[in-house]
């Protein structure tokens, strides 16, 4: 039964807002390059041929090709998997940490809840990007630590959503009867209360991905995280950036279209999940 | 209403306190010995432990905090390594530079995105209702550093129409002497129009690239906040009483519409000086922003944690300013709160 309706909705989401499912294919094409990516380029993406620097898009070379003559269709390609992970890895991270911290918070209140909300408040009081620029500064320049730096600016989000689908189930009579029969009260946490939260917190996953990605795009472009030689979206628009004021668009254009892309992917597909989750959300 | 301010003030303290506090572990989260970075490269071992002992490396890390804090209230916030100035000095200078790029789009962003919102919820499904959900999709998945060096392309290379990105003034002109350090009030309070035309000028680029990634969530809660409030029923009955459209739609919906936007400028706002540091870049900026990368790309850290303080520090006071503005927009926040 849950399961059709489930799908109804999924059908009607997808009838009214028909991006959500163009959006889909897209996020399911980006995984694919993501996975296949190093192994279908035309060129090696760490190549150069100087003989060929800054040509312009042509019939061999779509993108074009940079100041070195390396193929700027390959590098953008095998970008998409350092891109995505490092979104992935630190929506993971803030999806974890954040959904317990927030879950014992709003499971046990007290002592707990207001250190832990204190703490969110603590890094609500910088401006994010800003903030992960301090972290990275200070724990090294690495790329575990851009993941890091992107994780803990997260961080506040997911807790406020788990401390409140938590909060709000804390008294319901599933939890009561399940405290009854016997369970501890971690148990009551891990198998009935944490499931609930975890659909809100799915959406959550989603609309930060693109924030994600654009965070840590915008580190590597100002030179944190990944360093040069690798291919990632960030660093080829900054590579690119220099080229732009005497015409040599594609170096930095390109790179910066596909990061856009991928962006506006995952905005699409978090609004479109947040409507099927939550139709009373809708805007 | 003057206590109602002074309780926000005093509500703000801890806000400041975990700033610091931030700040502080970020400071002694420095990789490696703090006092041989601050000793410098050419540090041999006496100089190290000299700077231990000025820094008060050796003391616990309560006395540590105490004396950051101290520091602080001083307005010590180091020394740069890679120009030689007191990091506060540097801010202090370059400030202006930022504000006025951060401050002018916001204005532009907010004045754009209001009306847009209000005219999109007065008619829904509209062209201008399609236009706003087009603006406020693709406005926040454009990434800074695209935007900007899309407009240069377009505006500079292939157009002409925008003076060169670099930075807040042509070469060749001299900037107007200091009264706020913002040079387009400068200029135009020493009567120099050309010169303000070119500041002017300058500014253009950087501060579209910033309005356009901050247009999107305003004219979305914008508009998302009027379409709930020209559903009430005192919307209704005003409509019913004969009232002007535009009375209704700006005396009695608007007004009332407007607490969540007032939040989500607050929220804009720290968008906004994150990727100012990016814009600062592309634009070649003389700002804090590019100070502090310059900076980080030296390894010099002293900057960087002085930049971290000083926004959040701006953040905090807008913050401030919007919670003391909600009280000016809508009175009942005061009998409730």
């Amino acid at each position: 039964m849950a399961v059709t309706t489930f799908w109804g909705q999924a059908r009607a989401t997808a009838r009214e807002n028909p991006f959500t499912l163009v959006a889909a294919a897209m996020f399911a094409g980006f995984l694919l390059i993501a996975i296949i990516g190093p192994w279908i380029v035309p060129f090696e993406p760490l190549a150069s041929n100087a003989a060929q620097a800054l040509t312009p898009p042509n019939a061999q070379h779509w993108f074009g090709t940079d100041s070195l003559g390396r193929d700027i269709y390959s590098r953008v390609v095998v970008a998409t998997r350092v891109d995505l992970s490092i979104a992935l890895s630190a929506v993971a991270f803030s999806f974890v940490v954040g959904g317990f911290l927030g879950a014992i918070a709003g499971f046990w209140g007290g002592r707990i809840e207001q250190t832990v909300m204190r703490l969110c408040d603590m890094v609500m009081s910088f401006p994010l990007f800003v903030l992960a620029m301090g972290i990275v500064a200070a724990l090294g320049n690495s790329v575990f630590n851009i993941i890091l730096a992107t994780a803990i600016v997260n961080l506040p989000f997911y807790v406020r959503v788990a401390r409140t689908e938590v909060n709000v189930r804390r008294e319901a009579g599933f939890v009561e009867a399940a405290r009854l029969s016997g369970n501890s009260d971690w148990r009551i946490l891990l198998h009935h209360l944490i499931p609930n939260a975890l659909p809100p917190m799915m959406v959550q996953v989603s609309l930060n991905m693109g924030w994600a990605i654009l965070n840590a795009a915008g580190l590597s472009f100002i030179g944190l995280g990944v360093s040069p030689p690798q291919a990632e979206w960030g660093i080829l628009v900054a590579e690119g950036a220099s080229y732009i004021i005497s015409g040599e668009w594609w170096v930095a254009l390109f790179p910066g279209a596909v990061l856009m892309l991928a962006v506006f992917t995952f905005n699409f597909l978090g609004d479109g999940l947040r409507d099927l989750t939550d139709p009373r959300r809708r805007t | 209403m003057i206590g109602l301010i002074a309780r926000r003030v005093l509500g703000a303290l801890p806000n400041l306190l975990g700033i610091i506090a931030i700040t502080f572990l970020l400071t002694r989260a420095l990789p490696g010995d703090p006092a041989a970075f601050y000793a410098g490269p050419a540090g041999t071992q006496e100089a190290v432990e000299e700077v231990r002992e000025k820094l008060g490396l050796n003391r616990s890390l309560p006395e540590q905090f105490w004396i950051y804090v101290k520091d602080l209230g001083s307005g010590n916030l180091g020394q740069s390594l890679s120009t030689g100035q007191a990091v506060i000095q540097e801010l202090r200078m370059r400030l202006p530079a930022s504000l006025e790029l951060v401050f002018l789009a916001l204005a532009l962003a907010i004045s754009i995105a209001i009306p847009l919102g209000v005219m999109a919820a007065r008619h829904p499904n509209s062209w201008i209702d399609h236009l706003c959900r087009l603006v406020t999709t693709a406005g926040v998945s454009l990434p800074t550093f695209f935007t900007g060096l899309l407009l240069t392309y377009v505006f500079y290379f292939l157009l002409g129409w925008a003076p060169s990105p670099i930075g807040r003034l042509d070469p060749f002109l001299t900037p107007p002497s200091a009264i706020t350090g913002i040079y387009t009030i400068d200029s135009l309070l020493h009567g120099d129009i050309v010169l303000f035309r070119a500041c002017a000028a300058q500014l253009c680029l950087p501060v579209l690239t910033l309005t356009v990634f901050v247009l999107a969530p305003l004219a979305r809660m914008t508009r998302g906040s009027m379409m709930a409030v020209l559903s009430a029923d005192f919307v209704r009955t005003a409509r019913a009483s004969g009232l002007a459209s535009p009375t209704i739609l700006v005396r009695y919906a608007l007004r009332n519409a407007l607490l969540p936007v007032v939040t989500t400028v607050g929220m804009v706002f720290s968008f906004l000086l994150g990727m100012s540091v990016i814009v600062e870049k592309v634009f070649a900026w003389p700002g804090v922003g590019s100070f502090a990368l310059d900076a980080l790309v030296a390894s010099d850290y002293a900057p960087v944690q002085g930049f971290v303080l000083t926004m959040a520090l701006l953040y905090t006071l807008l913050n401030l300013g919007i919670d003391i503005l909600y009280v000016v927009i809508d009175p009942r926040v005061q009998l409730t709160k």
